[in-house]
């Protein structure tokens, strides 16, 4: 049953992989679809059965797949409630994304197409396994899947120089990350010996926890994290996400908000116990989570590409999810995860319907009063943006409060340990947000068309290259059209769940009962106690929080200063978002001059976020140009030329100089030959007669 | 009776006389029959031998010995013909371009 959830997107890869040149686009685009859907369905039956189950979880083993000596591992996937979250994200997103790309792919050929889809479904099918494989090896195929097929789908437009080096970068990137993933795998093996995630968590859980010294397990998880922060875009192998942007938009969607990207923060969840036991490596998870929020906050804040502004904002939350992972609180992260694919896929899908309209136009400075023409698009952004940006009783606001929530007050993981500093960075974050979303939204929709740019007059457009380029002119907006209905529905069916998809965790301090956390809280216990905690929890009431439950009415007590705390950073968010959106209104719709002069004013700080901090170019002097250079003068000219070239060369001179010398002797006299034969012959019986 | 020692060094001498015959003489003819002095002079050697040792054994094997001599005189004579047809010389330093 479980097995049924990759393999019909697989199935998918393989039909249109192999025959999808020769369909029709209907039906290529029809089997992509329905295949992803289908999976959509059978995840959904699996995760009611599992609910069914008193257990919580379903285990399938499909085949033994490495059976060599004390490593054991079978191919088997696993569903408990934090992987039946995520199947029906990435399924149900993921549908989502392919009915949109129906639409938004139509201009391609035929061919394209298909090869199009297929990679799209390849991708989800990677991703399930990614999700659903019970140990280190299962999620390693869907991990190095995923990391395959961002390679093709970022070079989708392999034939753009731009687009197939963004498409290596993701790979290279990746590569550097996954190698510390099977660094990790390898050390938790050799102390554990078990790849099983759950035979792993019970491992760590049977020790201390590695709280003064550095050990084995801190190691190991450190270097699991340098995979997820190459997987999830963390600082610092985050650099290959802004990039990605020259795949097909549903692509960026499909990767920033179902697939991919949440790979890391899910793996951390997934092994939550064995990282509730090195909590020097949750801090360090905490710290790059909260500083990558934060500069890719500020980096998002001035970037002019649309695709690129959503692209930074996807880092920023991406932090944000780490940064809720590193202070303990698991279910919080993969709550946000949840939302965020949600208002993310929307945002993504919401701007590809833009660019569309506008014939792929991404620059924000030649968009501007698309509010009437794109209605359907607008609306739905609008709610995008509302809800990322943290408008209270959007999905964003609750997801985000209670990662900011958990990083003030710690979470019984670290022992209830708060990052005042983290949160005030978190704070930060979330005006940012705020600020650069309206500013996007502005920018695009709002105010008069721009339609050639900042630097030319609106009337004077019609000759203008860009319009040419485009093959659309205009600035008054013929042409436009919102968005067909294929592309309208998932807008449409995302925007809903933007707005709704947080109310499965309202917290206890708005009334509700954060049912997601107490569905997910058993995936972060070791298996054999998961059971035993959340009954006491649930009984005592407090549903999440376990060890509160425990100490009766003093606990209690602290609980209700608890709830204060949270109602008032609650509110503290709230306003945040609340002046974030009046700057961003401020500055770009009333004052549209004040933040040029602003920009001019801080020239320097102002050019050094819109060159992204130069990591790019810091990146390329101190890794890129130095492997470049060994390779060239050592590896290249020096051991591949000199040495090895040189060996083989050699050994070619040698035969050659010798046999120049020796070939004399065969001098075509066929009495010089009588004479050697001779002397040979008396030489032989000279030898025998003398000894 | 002849003692052994004549016959041996008189098949020495004819297999000396031969190989000279072979390196000095400078024309194919020649030294074809400077081949078969030399063949004759082992010949000798097997027959006196066997003769001393008292089998058949040296003389069966001179049968051989002339049976490839006879091949050797058929091929070599068809070979040298051709040669001379070939360069109107039977010089066996005119034939030298099989080399490097």
């Amino acid at each position: 049953m479980l097995l049924l959830i990759p393999l019909l997107p697989l199935l998918g890869f393989v039909i249109n992989a192999l025959f999808g040149r020769r369909l029709p686009r209907r039906i290529s685009g029809g089997i992509a679809c329905a295949s992803i859907i289908g999976a959509f369905g059978v995840a959904v039956s699996s995760v009611l059965t599992m609910l069914g189950d008193p257990s919580h979880r379903i285990e399938q083993t499909v085949f033994m797949w490495l059976p060599s000596g004390e490593l054991q591992v079978p191919f088997a996937l696993y569903l408990d409630p934090l992987s039946a979250l995520m199947i029906l994200v990435v399924t149900g997103i993921g549908s989502l994304i392919h009915i949109y790309s129906v639409g938004y792919m139509q201009e391609e050929t035929d061919g394209e197409y298909a090869r199009y889809f297929s990679y799209l479904n390849l991708f989800a099918a990677f991703m399930l396994v990614l999700v659903l494989g019970a140990s280190f090896p299962v999620m390693f195929v869907g991990w190095e899947g995923v990391g395959l097929c961002s390679y093709l789908l970022i070079g989708f437009w392999f034939t753009k120089q731009s687009a197939a080096d963004a498409g290596k970068k993701a790979f290279v990137v990746n590569r550097v990350g996954d190698f510390g993933f099977i660094l990790g795998m390898l050390l938790i093996f050799t102390n554990f010996g078990t790849l099983d995630f759950q035979n792993v968590a019970a491992a760590a859980a049977a020790r201390a926890p590695e709280t003064a010294a550095i050990g084995v397990m801190t190691i190991g998880t450190l270097l699991l994290v340098v995979g997820a922060a190459g997987k999830s875009a963390q600082l610092p192998l985050y650099v290959w996400l802004p990039d990605a942007m020259e795949g097909p938009t549903p692509v960026s969607a499909l990767i920033h908000a179902a697939t991919m990207v949440t790979a890391g923060v899910y793996m951390i969840g997934r092994n939550a116990v064995l990282f509730a036991h090195a909590p020097i490596t949750l801090e360090v998870v905490a710290v790059v989570g909260a500083l990558t929020a934060l500069m890719a906050g500020t980096i998002g804040l001035v970037q002019n590409d649309i695709k690129r502004v959503l692209a930074y904002s996807t880092v920023s939350q991406l932090g944000y999810m780490f940064l809720a992972m590193g202070v303990g609180a698991f279910g919080a992260g993969i709550f946000h995860l949840y939302t965020h694919a949600f208002f993310k896929a929307l945002l993504f899908l919401g701007s590809g319907a833009v660019i569309h309209a506008l014939h792929g136009e991404q620059d924000l400075r030649n968009m501007g009063g698309l509010k009437k023409h794109l209605p359907i698009t607008y609306w739905t952004f609008l709610i995008g943006a509302l809800a990322i940006a943290g408008v209270p009783l959007l999905s964003g606001f609750f997801s985000k409060d209670e990662i900011l929530f958990r990083t003030f007050v710690g979470s019984e993981v670290n022992g209830n340990h708060g990052y005042p500093v983290l949160w005030a960075i978190g704070v930060l974050t979330s005006l940012l947000t705020a600020i650069y979303m309206f500013r996007l939204v502005i920018m695009a929709f709002h105010g008069e068309r721009r339609a050639h740019g900042p630097d030319h007059a609106e009337a004077a457009g019609h000759g203008a290259p860009a319009a040419a380029s485009h093959g659309h002119g205009g600035g008054h907006g013929h042409g436009l059209h919102d968005a067909p209905s294929s592309m309208a529905i998932p807008l449409i069916v995302l925007a809903i769940g933007s707005i709704f998809a947080g109310y499965v965790g309202v917290p206890h301090a708005l009334g509700g009962s954060n049912r997601l956390e107490t569905f997910l809280h058993p995936s972060f216990e070791p298996p054999a106690h998961a059971r035993v905690l959340t009954t006491t929890a649930e009984s005592a009431g407090v549903g999440v929080r376990p060890a509160a439950g425990q100490h009766g009415e003093a606990a209690a007590e602290a609980h209700g200063d608890l709830e204060s705390t949270e109602l008032t950073l609650m509110g503290v968010s709230s306003a945040v978002a609340g002046i974030g959106i009046l700057i961003a209104v401020y500055f770009w719709s009333w004052n549209p001059q004040t933040a040029a002069a602003m920009a001019a004013r801080f020239g320097p700080i102002y050019r050094l976020l819109y060159n992204k901090y130069y990591v790019d170019e810091i990146y390329d002097a101190a890794i890129v140009q130095p492997i470049k250079l060994i390779s060239t003068s050592v590896l290249w000219k020096g051991f591949d030329a000199g040495l090895v070239d040189g060996i083989v060369n050699g050994v070619g001179q040698v035969v050659n100089t010798t046999s120049g010398v020796v070939r004399r002797l065969q001098t075509g006299s066929v009495r010089t030959y009588a004479a050697s034969l001779m002397l040979g012959a008396v030489l032989i019986l000279g030898w025998y007669l003398w000894s | 009776m002849v003692p052994l020692n004549y016959y041996l060094v008189l098949s020495g001498i004819l297999f000396a006389i031969g190989t000279t015959g072979v390196f000095l003489r400078r024309n194919l003819i020649t030294v074809m029959l400077s081949i078969e002095i030399m063949l004759n002079a082992v010949n000798l050697t097997f027959v006196a031998v066997g003769r001393y040792i008292g089998t058949v054994d040296g003389q069966i094997i001179t049968f051989f010995v002339m049976t490839v001599a006879a091949a050797e005189a058929a091929v070599g004579l068809a070979i040298v013909i051709a040669l001379f047809r070939h360069r109107e010389t039977l010089s066996p330093d005119a034939f030298t371009s099989l080399k490097w």
